[in-house]
């Protein structure tokens, strides 16, 4: 099936910052100076430093939708905007500049990133009341927001790579918030060290890139992807889908996501699902002139998409822990999008589509999830919900809007996006295009499932649980992401044209589908209201046994992560071990065995040799007449 | 007179010398067991000056003398030390400076 229309992405020219642009770096800069200001500060901005990290964020996020206004008055071809503050690293013939591109899909990021940072911002103001490190997380969250804009905002891979650094230490920081827990601790170190695996892919592609094309820059790079062989172009393709693998906790580097969850709530909608996590997706769209060269590298990306969309789908439907199964849903939804780039034209643009939606409404997700834990004394236990529709309406309503736009039931905003990935995807075989509506089903599975535990049935509280609606100043940013969630698509789609807005920087392609599309939507649905049944008839006609039942092969699997810690210690936790033991063996008994010997043996030597100081003037004596005799015989033997 | 009998009475008078300092215990007898020696290599420098015809060993000599008369001084306030903390010359009771 060869693409019908095909536009590919001509580099765009880059224009000056002029007006309001110019505050690119202040963009940036506000959330910067507030994680400084916190961090620094210390406890003489307990009082106020919450509210200055809302301030920075909220800052960013009027200035993002002011240049979004001012962009969108510019023509189309001249929407790139880069702005060079000084000359970063100059070396030989390497040049990187501290310079910043703000393009349509930048844009895009930006203002998910500024505007649900704020709204979590806000949230956490609730969230975090009674935390005494309240200072110190808002401090985190403004880092993180800066590095994440650093992120897209960049104009080369470097800077990039900057960005890519400190999104992934502010994650290490405030996934280990509470790292008195062991577990937080813990789990902490494992995102830390598994996103080091994907870093090193980065910055080997990176490395490659300069080798390859003397620079770093995107302009540089792209431009001249076309003269680099294919084989190259594949390794930097591949090495870039490994980046992403470990940023957006694809399949096989996956492992982290679900521990991350031990982090404050705000934290796992805000990093772990809406933004961070989606910067391999980024990554894979923005470098979109070297996958579409590299054919096999965006095979690959398809591949592992797929792959990850069932494993978290597969997970998202076992566990009980409700973070956790909104966690493996993250997955499932972030493999969605890698799937989606990897199609190629006929995907970036979807992929992106699903990016900002999902964003929008697994936000609200995660903070509605939060604001019924907050009630239920931090439990987490879906076994132990139910019956909260009644005692928490808007948490209720808006969880219900994020539930019908992630399971895509129109005209929620999950609908539009997920379609046209669904729809993308028949438009590359058959196959993945079925893959993807089955995997549309569990979706509609697991999340009724969820809702159901949750909202509906017999409460099967704890004894102490007194649940009760979260204040005001949570509810107002659950209220403001459910109208997201409801009407985010509709507005994206036919109100921002989100197509011609995206198509300068990754291009667009259509191609024929071999079911036409009514036939496909009407299957998606009809899909995802059966996974919605089986659900409803599964945890909604039972009774839910507050422990959990032993369930079958499939189910335990998932309730381990589907043995993904398990692998990782088989495949390289303990062959590391081995190796390490090994080492040291040898270190202790060979390298430090010769040096220890030698001394020993001098040492038992001296020992010995010290007893002829007997204090005997006249052994003295003696010993010098025998070494004068000795001599004297040498010299006569030697004269003979 | 052959010069090498010279040699041979001074490796004699050497000899004693150095089997006096190996078996006396009196620090004194000691003492002078060693100057017997030096001067046995005294009369085999004067001899070797005889036999090779210049007067090398002769200097020597007076260079020995000077310092087996330095050595003389030290040695013998050495000793007078020692006789006068332990009232016997005997060179194996100071035997505290070992291992």
């Amino acid at each position: 099936m060869s693409p019908l229309v095909l536009s590919a992405p001509a580099l765009q020219e880059i224009t000056p910052a002029t007006g309001v642009f110019s505050l690119i770096a202040v963009l940036i800069g506000l959330p910067l100076l507030g994680a400084a200001v916190l961090l620094l500060g210390g406890r003489r901005t307990n009082k106020w430093g919450p509210y200055l990290g809302v301030l920075t964020v909220a800052g960013s996020a009027v200035i993002a939708i002011i240049m979004l206004v001012k962009l969108m008055e510019l023509p189309a071809e001249s929407r790139s905007i880069g702005q060079s503050l000084y000359s970063w690293v100059f070396a030989g013939g390497f040049q990187v500049d501290l310079a910043f591109q703000l393009d349509q899909l930048s844009m895009v990021f930006v203002l998910l990133i500024t505007i649900v940072g704020t709204l979590i911002h806000i949230y956490s103001l609730g969230y975090m009341s009674h935390d005494k490190d309240k200072r110190k997380f808002f401090g985190y969250l403004n880092l993180f927001v800066a590095a994440m804009l650093i992120l897209v905002l960049a104009n080369n891979f470097l800077l990039l790579y900057v960005g890519w650094e400190g999104v992934g230490l502010a994650s290490y920081l405030l996934i280990g918030f509470w790292q008195i827990k062991p577990t937080a601790a813990a789990a902490a170190k494992k995102a830390f060290i598994i996103n080091r695996v994907g870093d090193v892919g980065l910055s080997l592609a990176i490395m490659l890139m300069f080798v390859t094309f003397g620079s770093v820059t995107f302009s540089d790079v792209f431009g001249s992807a076309s003269q680099a062989s294919e084989g190259t172009l594949t390794a930097i393709g591949l090495l870039l889908l490994l980046a992403a693998c470990g940023k957006s906790a694809q399949f096989p580097l996956q492992a982290w996501l679900l521990d991350a969850m031990e982090g404050p709530t705000p934290v796992s909608a805000l990093i772990h699902a809406a933004t961070m996590v989606t910067a391999g997706v980024y990554l894979i769209a923005r470098s979109n002139a070297i996958f579409d060269l590299a054919t096999w590298a965006a095979t690959a990306v398809v591949v592992i998409g797929t792959i990850t969309i069932f494993m978290g789908a597969t997970i998202g439907s076992a566990k009980d822990d409700i973070k956790k199964s909104l966690a493996g849903s993250t997955m499932s939804q972030i493999g969605y999008m890698v799937l989606a780039v990897g199609l190629g034209p006929i995907g970036y643009v979807f992929a992106i589509f699903h990016l900002l939606t999902h964003g929008v409404f697994k936000a609200g997700l995660f903070l509605g999830a939060g604001s019924v834990m907050h009630g239920m004394n931090d439990n987490v236990n879906m076994r132990r919900y139910g019956a909260l529709r009644g005692v928490m309406v808007i948490t209720f309503v808006t969880f219900m809007a994020g539930y019908l736009a992630i399971i895509g039931i129109p005209p929620f905003a999950g609908y539009w996006s997920k379609d046209a990935i669904v729809h993308a995807a028949f438009e590359k075989g058959t196959l993945i295009g079925v893959l993807t509506i089955i995997a549309a089903g569990i979706t509609g599975f697991y999340m009724t499932r969820m809702v159901v535990m949750t909202f509906f049935g017999k409460a099967r509280w704890e004894d102490d649980a007194h649940p009760h609606e979260s204040p005001k100043v949570m509810t107002i940013p659950l209220i403001i992401l459910g109208l997201g969630s409801t009407f985010l698509g509709l507005a994206l789609l036919f109100w921002g044209n989100i197509e011609t807005w995206l198509e300068p920087v990754v291009g667009i392609a259509e191609a024929e589908t071999a079911i036409p599309e009514a036939a496909i939507i009407a299957i998606t649905l009809a899909t995802v209201i059966a996974g919605v049944i089986v659900g409803v008839m599964m945890y909604g006609r039972r009774a839910i046994p507050v422990d959990a039942p032993r369930g079958s092969w499939l189910t335990r699997a998932a309730r381990q992560d589907l043995y993904g810690d398990a692998v990782n210690d088989t495949l390289i936790v303990r062959p590391s071990y081995y190796l390490a033991r090994v080492l040291n063996w040898f270190d202790a008994r060979a390298v430090d065995g010769f040096v220890n010997g030698t001394a020993a043996f001098v040492g038992g030597a001296s020992g010995r040799m010290r007893k002829y100081q007997s204090g005997f003037a006249r052994s003295y004596a003696l010993s010098m007449v025998g070494g004068a005799v000795i001599v004297v015989l040498a010299l006569v033997l030697v004269r003979l | 007179m052959n010069p090498a009998n010279y040699v041979i009475l001074s490796a004699v008078l050497f000899s004693i010398g150095a089997i006096g300092v190996l078996v006396r215990r009196n620090a004194i007898v000691v003492f002078m067991c060693v100057e017997l020696m030096l001067n046995a290599a005294n009369l085999a420098f004067v001899a070797f000056s005889k036999i090779n015809g210049n007067l090398d060993g002769q200097v020597i000599a007076f260079f020995v003398m000077v310092v087996a008369a330095a050595e003389v001084v030290v040695g013998l306030a050495i000793i007078v030390q020692i006789f006068r903390t332990r009232r016997s010359v005997s060179i194996d009771e100071p035997n505290l400076l070992k291992y």
